[in-house]
């Protein structure tokens, strides 16, 4: 990393990447990228399909161990923890680093199960009434208790699209993460769902470490404060979101961004 | 006008526009309705041949096969007093009745009742019979009683579908004093086999195939859906398991009597277990249903959307409790549609079992997997085989009570299948 980049990273980061090389079999996805994300900023991934964005987040909870050709070099750290250290328990690791998917994808249990799950497999919750507490809080903060507090035994498969999204998030904020990753919580959402969960982005800042992906530039600029630009496995500019889509550094940047190509 | 417009390049000519209503055109859309009509009604056919046949089938083992859940009784009236059978109602027990010779009184008032070689038109076994009745009401051997007792397979057969003259004569003379009456097969339901088609009975058989499937279940479930998810979720893609996976696949279609030359091999001649034993059975069909559950296993496990995986990993959730609170209760339905399938295949299959010994002659129910059993399609084999006319019925009515075991067993899995289903 030059001086000029170093520059440009948050100063109290939560998350550090350095170098950070992802493989697919022989096909390299990654191509060292460093990058630092903190607790007082959104942080927004942006770049062309197959640009390595998705793939990269993906790494920050290490949930490429599920690809078997997957091979990741370089270090991550949480709290200057590698977590790619033997030493790092990935269970657990998930639990501090919690993910929220493209597709809504809700257990196909109840809306209270959906949430319950993740504090119950962690032993967060001692009493049924802790766990009620636990259910409450998180629909509340993910904007969804009031929609659902009447039917929480109903399927959460059964909420509308944006809904079943809220519930996501509420079920990632349940176990209490420091860093909840976005991989494009909007594209299968309408204007008005996406509107909603924009906002609870904006509300969750500062709480938790947001990290998002999306291929949304009008987004990005909306909800985040730090923007990365990917391209072909690059990190090419990081900085402040508004410099970045005022004025950027890089001339391919500039090209995204104006629509030049992506 | 000096522009000229775009001609068009040599190599490709301009299309005149189709003419739809064209003859060519008219008939090629009428040969192509036609083709359409051909193949609805060639399945249709197809359909129609298909339940002909299951109706044809049905309706001749229903025809032939409710004959055997009855029998023909006659009515014997019984002198007690005056017969041999010297017993006050307090002192008569199971044993008592053999040492007063029970079979010899019966013949007796046969004799009596009926005028000389009554006690030929009765069943061989017709002594049980009166001896229940006695247990039940032991007052009745103090007076003169008159009893339905079951009829000989001669008469038997004669009353329901006719038979040699002579019992045919005799049929039409009880039928005139009114002593023959049709009552409830109860000895079928409850008896095991036989020698005399009127005293057989499917209960050992029955209980044999009850206890084999119990037994198959038990280790081919468990086993086979282990192996389905230690395949799918935890093993590594190489060269050992996809030459475990090709095993598997060919060990579905190994034909069932070489599974039963394993059984034969290694359950009896090397572990010594016990012969015709619903133990070795059920361990045998165990082996040919496993391959089948792991199949279907897979497939239902496949099935399973990753986003579902993804959700719960992402919340941390170690690899086992993504597969046993989310993958395996959505693939269950599918895994116990497998398990259907191979348990009815295992049901109904008698060769594995022809080798290692169930088809001997066992007269009595299995009280213990050990127990040397019998199972339904091996009875049905066996009395198919034998001689006597009177087995005819008794098979068909076999084949019913099997076909009635196989879908009780359906049934109770189609229940859980929906059940499952309903919870999520």
């Amino acid at each position: 990393m030059t001086e000029e980049q170093a520059a440009l990273m948050p100063a109290n980061p939560k998350m550090t990447a350095r170098d950070v090389k992802v493989f697919y079999g022989t096909n390299q996805a990654i191509k060292g990228v460093s990058i630092d994300v903190d607790m007082d900023n959104v942080t927004a991934f942006i770049g062309p399909s197959g640009c390595g964005k998705s793939t990269f987040l993906r790494t920050l909870n290490r949930m490429n161990d599920t690809v078997a050709s997957a091979r990741v070099e370089g270090t991550i750290t949480l709290d200057g923890e590698d977590i790619y250290a033997s030493s790092m328990d990935v269970v657990q690791l998930r639990a501090r680093v919690g993910m929220v998917f493209q597709k809504p994808n809700p257990f196909p249990k109840s809306i209270y199960e959906n949430v319950a799950y993740g504090p119950r497999i962690h032993g967060l919750a001692g009493s049924k009434a802790d766990l009620d507490v636990i259910v409450e809080k998180s629909l509340r903060r993910a904007g969804l208790w009031d929609e659902v507090k009447d039917r929480l035994s109903d399927s959460g498969t059964a909420l509308s699209g944006g809904q079943q999204q809220r519930l996501c998030i509420g079920r990632a904020i349940a176990v209490e993460p420091e860093v909840i990753l976005m991989d494009e919580p909007c594209s299968a959402l309408d204007p008005i769902a996406t509107a909603k969960i924009e906002e609870l982005i904006h509300e969750l800042r500062g709480r938790y470490a947001i990290v998002i992906v999306t291929h949304n530039m009008q987004q990005a600029a909306r909800v985040s404060q730090r923007t990365a630009f990917f391209h072909l496995g690059e990190l090419v500019e990081y900085g402040v979101t508004s410099e970045i889509f005022t004025n950027p550094r890089q001339e391919r940047t500039k090209d995204y961004i104006t629509g030049r190509y992506g | 006008m000096s522009a000229a417009p775009a001609t068009p390049a040599k190599d490709a000519p301009r299309r005149n526009p189709t003419n739809w209503r064209s003859d060519v055109m008219q008939r090629r859309i009428a040969r192509r309705y036609a083709s359409e009509r051909l193949f609805k009604l060639a399945g249709l056919g197809a359909v129609l041949l298909s339940a002909g046949f299951l109706a044809f089938l049905l309706i001749s083992m229903l025809g032939a096969g409710l004959r055997g859940f009855t029998r023909t009784e006659i009515t014997v009236r019984i002198d007690f007093p005056a017969s041999e059978l010297q017993l006050a109602p307090a002192a008569v027990n199971a044993r008592s009745l053999i040492a007063a010779n029970l079979p010899a009184v019966v013949g007796d008032a046969a004799d009596k009742a009926l005028g000389t070689g009554g006690a030929t038109l009765l069943s061989p076994g017709a002594w049980l019979t009166l001896r229940d009745a006695i247990l039940d009401d032991p007052s009745i051997v103090g007076r003169v009683e008159t009893i339905s007792l079951p009829a000989s397979t001669e008469i038997d057969l004669a009353a329901k579908t006719g038979g040699s003259p002579e019992s045919e004569a005799a049929v039409e003379r009880l039928r005139k004093a009114g002593l023959l009456s049709t009552g409830f097969n109860s000895t079928f339901l409850t008896t095991s086999d036989g020698t005399d088609p009127t005293q057989v009975g499917i209960w050992g058989a029955f209980k044999g195939s009850l206890l084999t499937m119990v037994v198959t279940l038990l280790l081919s479930f468990p086993i086979g859906v282990a192996t389905a998810i230690y395949l799918e979720e935890y093993a590594r893609k190489n060269w050992l398991t996809d030459i475990i996976e090709v095993s598997i696949n060919n060990l579905a279609a190994v034909p069932s009597i070489i599974f039963g030359l394993l059984g034969l091999s290694i359950f009896l001649n090397l572990l010594h277990m016990p012969r015709s034993a619903a133990l070795v059975g059920g361990l045998t069909l165990a082996l040919m249903t496993m391959p089948v559950i792991v199949i279907a296993g897979r497939n239902a496990i496949k099935a399973v959307p990753p986003s579902i995986r993804d959700a719960a990993l992402g919340i941390g959730a170690s690899p086992v409790q993504v597969v046993f609170h989310h993958v395996l209760p959505l693939a269950l339905p599918g895994i116990l549609t497998g398990t259907i399938i191979g348990m009815a295949r295992a049901l109904g299959e008698t060769a594995p079992l022809l080798m290692i010994g169930m088809r001997a002659f066992i007269a009595t129910p299995p009280g213990g997997i050990t127990d040397p059993a019998t199972v339904l399609p091996v009875q049905i084999f066996l009395w198919s085989d034998e001689v006597s006319r009177g087995f005819v019925e008794k098979t068909s009515a076999a084949i019913i009570v099997l076909l009635v075991f196989l879908l009780a067993m359906n049934g109770l899995a189609i229940y859980l299948r929906n059940k499952f289903e309903k919870r999520w």
